[in-house]
């Protein structure tokens, strides 16, 4: 039953990160989003269009719905996150449990956000077109699920190699087939830039700092707590016991 | 020179978790989780569960913020 203990100290360390992931989005990300909202009703205006009705307020998207979001993905990533521990722990070397958790969150901020940021960067209210939203869509998590299979394929290839050329070396191996794998991927998928003209890059390069900021704050806080929990549990350390004497 | 940072100190091996044990966890949650993900990351916008915009809406900030396709 250790995967149990496991599960309980990932959704905990999810739900944990997700409110320090949540502070930061207030921070640094709601008032570009409050600003890229005042650029969007300016061009509104000048083109004389109508407003876009309001079904939520902006005071309840920016306190109950970012919260809802953030701590929702928050304690979901933290449950694949205890998984993913489960399944690397004992299989990727002799690295403790803090050591463990650690290099998982880096995975996981590397596969799921950065790699995909990278290529289609987060964008705030106002740009978008709604009829592209289907091809966004589409390229953005088709690239994250290359970005993940390819992580996922990097660390068993670097694990397959280790007793040939060494841990460094397998390792460097790994993360060089890792680059040119990603960066094929990005030279052939398609290319996506709807930033109108006119829209202040200060704005739009601060949003961004504070996706991104949110994002790292949430994978490294899940991958510091998660560790010493672990470490820690009684049903973790029962099980490394057990095991050792069969 | 002091050799007391060398003395080896005993580090208990690291010990896999069976595959057997983790995988009806893994599928089970990876399925809910998913679904969890898709709501705050895609609901009402390139596909539609529930009819509407209102999930969309009230999700609106974390979507941007967390990097999400939106709009």
């Amino acid at each position: 039953m250790v995967v149990r203990d496991l599960l309980t100290r990932g959704l905990l360390a999810g739900l944990l990160a997700g409110l320090l992931a949540l502070g930061v989005a207030e921070v640094l990300g709601e008032p570009q989003v409050s600003r890229a909202i005042a650029v969007e009703s300016q061009l509104y205006k000048q083109e004389h269009k109508a407003p876009e009705p309001v079904i939520v307020s902006r005071d309840v998207q920016s306190t109950a719905g970012l919260a809802t979001g953030v701590l929702v993905i928050g304690t979901a990533f933290g449950g694949l996150f205890a998984l993913a521990f489960a399944f690397a722990y004992g299989r990727i070397g002799r690295v403790g449990p803090r050591g463990t958790s650690l290099l998982i969150a880096a995975a996981g901020f590397l596969a799921i956000y950065l790699i995909p940021f990278l290529k289609y960067p987060a964008n705030p209210p106002s740009i978008g077109q709604a009829t592209t939203i289907d091809h966004r869509t589409e390229i953005y998590f088709g690239v994250m699920l290359i970005s993940i299979l390819t992580t996922i394929g990097a660390i068993i290839v670097g694990r397959w190699l280790t007793p040939r050329f060494g841990a460094w070396n397998a390792t460097l191996i790994a993360a060089g087939a890792f680059v040119a794998i990603t960066t094929v991927v990005f030279i052939v998928m398609p290319g996506l830039n709807e930033v109108p003209a006119g829209f202040p890059a200060t704005t739009l390069w601060r949003f961004r700092l504070g996706s991104l900021a949110t994002q790292l704050t949430l994978w490294a806080a899940i991958g510091l707590i998660f560790g010493p929990l672990t470490e820690r549990s009684a049903g973790f350390r029962r099980q490394q016991k057990l095991e050792a004497f069969r | 020179m002091s050799d007391a940072a060398a003395i080896p100190v005993a580090q208990p091996v690291p010990i896999a978790i069976p595959i057997r044990e983790i995988l009806p966890w893994a599928i089970f949650l990876a399925l809910i989780a998913l679904q969890m993900i898709y709501f705050v990351g895609a609901e009402q916008g390139a596909a539609s569960v529930v009819s509407g915009h209102y999930v969309h809406e009230f999700v609106h900030d974390a979507r941007h913020l967390l990097g999400f396709p939106c709009h």
